[in-house]
């Protein structure tokens, strides 16, 4: 019911109270005294050069693709995660962890082939 | 739900779905196969074996009395089998096709076939579905395998370009057809198809009910290429490497309008759309054919012929008799049959050097005496999709018009007898072009005709086997119709409404 | 009362945050907008007793999909846009209000023709929502189509591997 998550809401109004006064807390209550060479961009002692906006590789949109995949892969486990109680005292725990398996079978051949292939590798 | 002894009826399930856990089972293993032996020659055939296995297993299952299987998940029984059969020897075809082609364009990867055979899976579950679950999840396991393979060749812009078409349109009408189940589900309260007029009475939500049923078809229409839906098809069929062309027109059709009729028939209550699906018939067979004149390039040619053949299986649908339902089964296996060999003599006659996208009609001049296979194996293809008698696709055409016109849509049938008469003179033109011109009096045929190839024995033994098949259809079509025929009628229709 | 609280509060920022995606020049600021909305939205699921959508609405979308939406705009590179200065409030008011006097409109057309969906009762809902009921029908009736889930995802994992990875043999 609904009164069951008001702890978590009030943990995410926390949250976010804390983190948000965190930030502009520091920025009221600090002390500054700005200089030019302060407020220039650290980088490695050298001077900044060009933007900081860099083009992506698009590598990495591929491990955000492999990343989405096995995110939804976890999605479909959360409710047998949750259930799995509720087969093993139907006595169809065997008959559910075969089903499972099998997808998570499916999905580690997924990982095998991203692992061989090189999928994972930043070169 | 009770959860005791739920499990109890799954080895049954297994059985009764055998040929599709087998196709899965190989795919996932040549998946592994090839991530341990990159390209190992053998996958390809490794898939040939377990859909020959499946093909002969599903032949046995033809005479089945219906039933259900996965909890009412998928059909199981003839009908099923029949839909089974035509989208495993569309993938079997296609396969054995594609290795010689894929290998000369340098993209015979492995994976290519494990897709091909998840696609197969997807289309097995589509076509036999009984539950607009797994329709949706078999449409979707079929279209995201086959935007894979219409990319395949990615350093060439054309097939870039046209996987990116499919893809979004795709998903876009994807949106529309999830919206639809949405709708019916709201409206009816069950996903199951033989459920579903049942909750409708109880439920009472007919404006709900109607644009459901809209966005769904919507969806169907989008993946048989339909018009109004249909843009995507030319620029997709001619991007893709031609074998998968061959492989995604024919086998995508015949599960996607199977599953098409199963929710026509079994979950829709049979007045309204017979008018719409009429003028979306004629509008597909217009279309597709008066555009396909004007092309220059066969594989375009052949894409605009697709629309057509769809619009004249829709003419069965349109009939909406249990004889138009089985007269456009008949017509998808025989479709299938001939637009893969037509495909597989273009993806042959690719290795002169011209790439299909590129390669224009004239420059093919002449190439009948100098392949007479190839040329051959043609005329009987493109007689067989104009609808000559003596062939396959004439009984394909007489089995979803005569329907039609005991239905009372003579106008429809005049419409696409004339369609098919202005598609004699595209097809016709391959064929005096092949054979009665010659390459001294086309300039861009010389050049291209100068590389010698063979034809791999595999790939001819592919092409002979559809001109057998074509001429045992004209031949003796009897015996499919009948069989096609029995899944709609008698006491032990597939079709019957199960409890 | 506290569910009715719950929902304005959750509503009015979700539409804010929207507002905030839409209006932010900067894309990366729309991106996170974005998450916050998604956030609200996760929350609304809950208070409907939709805890499973809820949960998903977070992983999947504040998550896995957020991700890719960053990762687009930084692949891209997509500048900061032109801050506009002249927004025209009047004609922005007008339009709210005229989408508010229409939304009243369909909503009473639709109540007439008695096309709008009933809500189900609080109890029904805490019935259906739930993860365990769910998976009941999921591992049990919609057992193959889970499976084909499974090999879709692993379709779609070879696709980004094979079409991404540079193999010109």
């Amino acid at each position: 019911m609904l009164t069951d998550f008001v702890p978590l809401f009030l943990m995410m109004a926390l949250a976010l109270g804390l983190a948000l006064s965190l930030l502009k807390l520091h920025q009221l209550l600090g002390p500054k005294r700005p200089n030019l060479i302060k407020t220039a961009a650290y980088e490695s002692g050298m001077d900044p050069i060009g933007t900081a906006r860099e083009r992506y590789s698009v590598k990495f949109y591929l491990v955000a693709m492999i990343f989405i995949v096995f995110d939804v892969e976890v999605v479909f486990l959360y409710p047998w995660a949750v259930s799995f109680r509720d087969f093993l005292a139907a006595d169809a725990g065997l008959g559910v962890m075969m089903v499972v398996s099998f997808f998570i079978l499916v999905l580690g051949i997924g990982l095998l082939y991203d692992i061989k292939k090189g999928g994972l590798e930043f070169e | 739900m009770d959860l005791t002894n739920i499990y109890a009826s799954l080895p049954a399930d297994l059985v009764a779905t055998f040929s599709m856990v087998l196709v899965a089972l190989v795919a996932l293993a040549l998946v592994v196969w090839d991530a341990f032996r990159n390209n190992a020659p053998g996958i390809p055939w490794a898939g040939v074996v377990a859909l020959g296995v499946a093909i002969v297993w599903e032949l046995f299952a033809l005479g089945d009395a219906p039933g259900t299987a996965w909890y009412g998940m998928v059909r199981t029984g003839g009908f099923a089998a029949f839909v089974n059969i035509v989208v495993l020897i569309g993938a079997l075809l296609s396969i054995i096709l594609s290795v010689p082609y894929l290998r000369e364009i340098r993209h015979a990867h492995g994976e290519v076939y494990a897709i091909i055979l998840f696609a197969t899976v997807g289309m097995m579950l589509l076509g036999t579905a009984n539950n607009l679950v797994a329709v949706f999840v078999g449409l979707e396991t079929m279209s995201i395998s086959l935007y894979i393979l219409t990319g395949l060749v990615r350093e060439d812009e054309g097939a870039t370009e046209s996987a990116l078409k499919y893809f979004l349109l795709g998903a876009f009408s994807t949106g529309f057809f999830l919206y639809g189940i949405a709708l019916l589900y709201g409206a009816t309260g069950t996903m199951d198809l033989a459920r579903m007029s049942e909750g409708l009475a109880a439920g009472e939500n007919l404006v709900m009910f109607w644009a459901g049923v809209g966005l769904l078809l919507v969806g169907f229409l989008f993946k048989v290429s339909a018009a109004p839906f249909h843009m995507w098809t030319p620029d997709v069929y001619q991007g893709a490497p031609t074998t998968l062309t061959a492989y995604m027109s024919t086998a995508t059709k015949a599960a996607t309008f199977a599953s098409l009729i199963l929710v026509l028939y079994a979950a829709l209550p049979p007045e309204r759309w017979t008018m719409v699906l009429a003028v979306i018939a004629v509008l597909t067979m217009v279309v597709g054919n008066v555009l396909a004149i004007a092309q220059q390039n066969v594989k375009r040619m052949l894409a605009y012929s697709s629309i057509a053949h769809a619009g004249y299986v829709l003419v069965g649908l349109a009939a909406g008799t249990p004889a138009g339902y089985a007269g456009a089964l008949f017509y998808l296996l025989v479709y299938s049959i001939m637009n893969i060999g037509a495909f597989g003599v273009m993806a042959l006659l690719e290795w002169d050097g011209k790439e299909g996208q590129t390669q224009t009609l004239n420059s093919l001049a002449g190439i009948g005496p100098r392949k007479p296979l190839l040329g051959a194996t043609m005329v009987v293809f493109m007689f067989a999709l104009v609808g000559f008698p003596p062939l396959g696709g004439f009984w394909g055409k007489v089995a979803v018009f005569a329907p039609a016109v005991e239905a009372g849509l003579t106008w429809l049938v005049i419409v696409g007898v004339l369609a098919s008469a202005v598609s004699a003179y595209y097809y016709l033109r391959v064929l005096y072009v092949f054979w009665m011109r010659s390459p001294e009096d086309e300039p861009e045929a010389a050049a291209v005709q100068d590389r010698v190839f063979a034809v791999p024995v595999t790939s001819a033994a592919v092409l002979i086997v559809c001109v057998v098949l074509l001429l045992y259809f004209g031949v003796r079509p009897g015996g499919i119709l009948e069989t096609t025929a029995s899944f709609f009628a008698g006491p032990g229709a597939s079709m019957a409404l199960l409890p | 009362m506290v569910a009715q609280l719950l929902f304005f509060l959750l509503a009015i920022v979700a539409i804010a945050a929207a507002l905030g995606m839409l209006i932010a020049r900067n894309p990366v600021n729309s991106a996170l907008w974005l998450v916050l909305n998604l956030f609200c939205i996760a929350g609304l699921y809950l208070t409907l007793n939709a805890q499973f959508i809820g949960i998903i609405q977070i992983l999947v979308y504040a998550g896995a999909i957020m991700v890719l939406f960053l990762f687009v705009i930084m692949l891209l590179n997509l500048a900061e846009l032109p801050r506009r200065e002249d927004i025209d409030w009047k004609r922005g008011a007008a339009f709210i209000l005229g989408m508010g006097v229409l939304a009243q409109l369909v909503y009473i057309v639709a109540m007439s023709f008695d096309v709008l969906p009933h809500p189900p009762a609080a109890q029904e809902a805490v019935a259906t929502g739930s993860a365990q009921v769910l998976a009941r029908a999921l591992f049990t009736e919609y057992a193959l189509p889970f499976e084909v889930i499974g090999l879709l995802l692993l379709v779609a994992t070879i696709g980004a591997v094979m079409l991404a990875k540079r193999r010109f043999v």
